[in-house]
């Protein structure tokens, strides 16, 4: 038909968590738009003997063997490297990692070198993520100038070029009279305002979490209260501005007692949370491992627990990759010294699918978390399955088993703790446009 | 780390000393049999054997010392070892050189002993995981400094006899001090009873759960004592930022003839050194001949670094 690029996905599991759809079933792809899918579509059973009979003569056709086809994840929160840090990452690097993962958008943290906190350093983003053009790339623009803390930016301006939200990445806008400001601003646009949770003051000099383990290797501690007093004051803050208000990595069993308060009081407050944060604790920083220092720091067991909790009740409302590369020479070094961060792309399906084989959520509401969530929050028309919607799929087999190998990361960094750990679930295919951006080479 | 079962008493089942805790009692009895020996040799005019002849021990310091520095390089000499003294300046790190690119430069000169210290924490094992010969920690930041603990082990069974089921009182900044850390470890295994005292500013969280006491008075925690070993409290963290002054801090916490009578009247007083003289301890008690074990601790000190090098060099001696 007029030349139109058309892909069958054949004996697929549709699920759609945006719609609540989970049926078996098929979709068509023509160019980069869903073009229709749903339960029976191209009839259902294996294929012994090729395409059934009622797919399109011309169209390419995608057997899926019953496995899982679903939104491209949406990352609400990576790290790429560009510009400043290309040594560890490249926005072609991150978007291999990121279609190896799943992921079919992300957005980028700003708090980059130098910070995008004007329209040039959008554009340079958005200039080399069209050039890439394998996944795609929202960048977030800065809460304030240089990512300083004092000075607000051109908010407006920056939204109206491309920033989805406005964070100041890993570091928080401490100053009580300028996150006010921020957010009073925000509301004008109707901006999301992305806050890293940690008062700096009292988190002052600390490298891990404060407590036994802590004290035994004489390492300085981050009291964990640094998370939620942050939380508790931009919350006061949020009720005098009405703004919308978001907190990256919640970690703390108080952080999300106080946001699922919030909540239900009615404030416009939603919060995200990473694997390591739900799948690790600070019994894994052992002897002094660098690739277990993040940021904020891995805590205790409750608190872990208390974040599971939190995505299991709908407190926490997304997961997040907080994909954050260092290279070997900023982790080899006395842990104190080591900079913080693990890369999260290829690992963040793998990672939340935990999740679900542990029964904590079911696997609508997870995906929901990685997909139409993300998306809504971020106002991006994506994460879901929809008649004339981009074509953005993950095909994955959410049971099989498998390792995580960090060798095996396409990421140009491979600081992982999680690497050996094993897991269930594999990435087969990530479309992107209609594209398969994964496996590398099959599109 | 090697297990112990099968190895015969007189040798030490670990590679490297990086610390104290994860020792068993019967090693850390070992290693101070082994010191006693050496107290005894190191009073006699000819103090040298050949232990370690042929071997070179290097001292490896990110971090000025004068003291510890000296201790181990007379150990290492009296055992009959080439002893090479090396002090990494902090200038030289920030210039890029990372503590790994020192251990395999090191490691290369083939040392068979690497005495190391460094500011940060876990620095020393990291440097262990790269070279073939063996490593003490000499100190890593506020983690552990194991022989310090072993000398005050030995200075206080030299005098008391025994270490089980003494009261020990450690006082001071236990937050930032790898002597209390390394302490509290070994007076544990050896089934002393430890106490510490400090303002909380000065107490690291969680410090119960090291299995001591915690006094926030020192008067208190002084009942019964068998032994006070009082900390040094760095100059920078006395005016406003973890005590008001030094004033207050040894009003409540300097140790005195006043406080100390609450004690066993025969308690014995440490210190690691070096001292602050009336901000942490009055020098009327410092001096006490009858109860200051100080210099006996300053002694006690190369011994049981002979014993380390000696011990750790005498495992791969017999492979």
């Amino acid at each position: 038909m007029n030349g139109a690029r058309r892909v069958a996905y054949v004996n697929a599991r549709l699920v759609d968590p945006a719609s609540g759809l989970d049926a078996m079933g098929g979709l068509l792809t023509e160019d980069d738009r869903i073009a229709d899918f749903g339960p029976g579509l191209f009839g259902i059973g294996l294929l012994p003997d090729g395409p059934p009979a009622d797919a399109p003569a011309d169209a390419e056709v995608v057997d899926c063997r019953g496995h899982i086809l679903a939104p491209g994840l949406v990352d609400m929160r990576a790290r790429i490297g560009e510009p400043g840090e290309e040594h560890k990452e490249t926005i072609a690097s991150a978007s291999l990692a990121a279609a190896a993962g799943g992921v079919t958008a992300l957005a980028c943290r700003p708090d980059t070198n130098p910070p995008i906190d004007s329209e040039p350093g959008l554009e340079f983003i958005a200039r080399k993520a069209r050039h890439v053009k394998r996944v795609k790339i929202f960048p977030y623009g800065c809460v304030t100038r240089g990512a300083a803390g004092k000075d607000i930016t051109e908010m407006g301006l920056l939204a109206e070029a491309g920033a989805v939200a406005f964070t100041d990445g890993n570091r928080a806008v401490a100053d009580s009279l300028v996150m006010y400001r921020a957010l009073s601003y925000a509301t004008t646009h109707g901006l999301l305002v992305v806050q890293h949770p940690e008062e700096p003051r009292l988190a002052d000099g600390g490298v891990m979490n404060a407590g036994e383990i802590a004290t035994r290797l004489g390492l300085p501690g981050i009291p964990r209260q640094a998370e939620v007093m942050m939380i508790e004051r931009d919350l006061r803050l949020v009720e005098l501005t009405g703004a919308r208000y978001h907190v990256a990595h919640v970690s703390t069993a108080d952080s999300v007692d106080v946001i699922r308060a919030a909540k239900a009081r009615g404030l416009s407050v939603t919060c995200d949370t990473a694997p390591p944060y739900f799948a690790l604790t600070e019994v894994d920083v052992g002897d002094y491992r660098t690739f277990a220092k993040l940021h904020p720091p891995l805590r205790g067991e409750m608190d872990r627990r208390a974040i599971v909790a939190g995505l299991a009740d709908g407190t926490i409302d997304v997961i997040a990759s907080d994909h954050d590369p260092q290279d070997q020479d900023v982790k080899r070094l006395p842990f104190a010294q080591a900079e913080p961060g693990v890369v999260g792309l290829e690992t963040l399906l793998v990672l939340s699918l935990e999740l679900y084989h542990k029964g904590h959520l079911d696997l609508l509401d997870l995906l929901a978390r990685l997909t139409c969530r993300p998306a809504d929050l971020l106002g991006l028309p994506l994460g879901r399955l929809e008649v004339g919607g981009p074509a953005d799929l993950l095909l994955f087999d959410p049971d099989a088993p498998g390792r995580i190998d960090v060798n095996a990361f396409v990421s140009k960094s491979k600081n992982s703790p999680f690497d050996g750990r094993p897991v269930m679930g594999r990435v087969l295919r990530t479309v992107v446009d209609g594209r398969t951006v994964f496996p590398f080479g099959a599109g | 780390m090697i297990g112990t079962a099968a190895l015969p008493a007189n040798r030490f089942g670990h590679r490297h000393l990086l610390g104290i805790e994860g020792l068993s009692a019967g090693e850390i009895a070992l290693l101070l049999d082994t010191a006693d020996g050496y107290v005894e040799q190191n009073r006699q005019p000819d103090k040298k054997v050949d232990a370690l002849r042929g071997r070179t021990v290097i001292n490896l310091f990110f971090e000025a010392s004068t003291r510890t520095r000296t201790s181990f390089e007379l150990a290492a000499k009296r055992l009959g070892a080439d002893a090479i003294n090396m002090s990494v300046s902090t200038s030289s790190i920030r210039k890029g050189e990372t503590v790994i690119d020192t251990a395999m430069t090191l490691n290369a000169m083939h040392p068979d002993v690497l005495v190391v210290r460094h500011p940060d924490a876990g620095a020393v094992s990291l440097l262990s995981q790269k070279v073939e010969g063996a490593v003490i920690n000499a100190g890593d930041g506020s983690h552990e400094h194991p022989t310090q603990a072993l000398l005050d082990a030995l200075t206080i069974r030299r005098r008391v006899g025994l270490l089980e089921g003494l009261i020990v009182v450690i006082c001071g900044d236990i937050l930032h001090s790898r002597v209390a850390r390394s302490n509290i470890h070994l007076l544990n295994i050896m089934g002393a009873r430890v106490r510490v005292a400090a303002p909380p500013t000065l107490l690291p969280a969680a410090v119960d759960r090291l299995g001591v006491e915690v006094f926030t008075d020192l008067r208190r925690a002084l009942a019964d004592a068998d032994i006070v070993m009082m900390l040094r409290l760095q100059r920078e963290r006395m005016h406003g930022s973890f005590v008001p002054s030094t004033r207050e801090y040894f009003h409540f916490f300097g140790l005195d003839q006043d406080k100390l009578r609450l004690a066993k009247p025969n308690a014995l007083i440490m210190h690691p050194g070096p001292m602050n003289r009336g901000v942490e301890i009055d020098s009327e008690v410092a001096d006490d001949i009858y109860r200051s074990v100080i210099l006996d601790q300053v002694e006690m000190g190369v011994a049981v670094r002979m014993a380390c090098l000696d011990l750790l060099t005498r495992r791969d001696n017999r492979q």
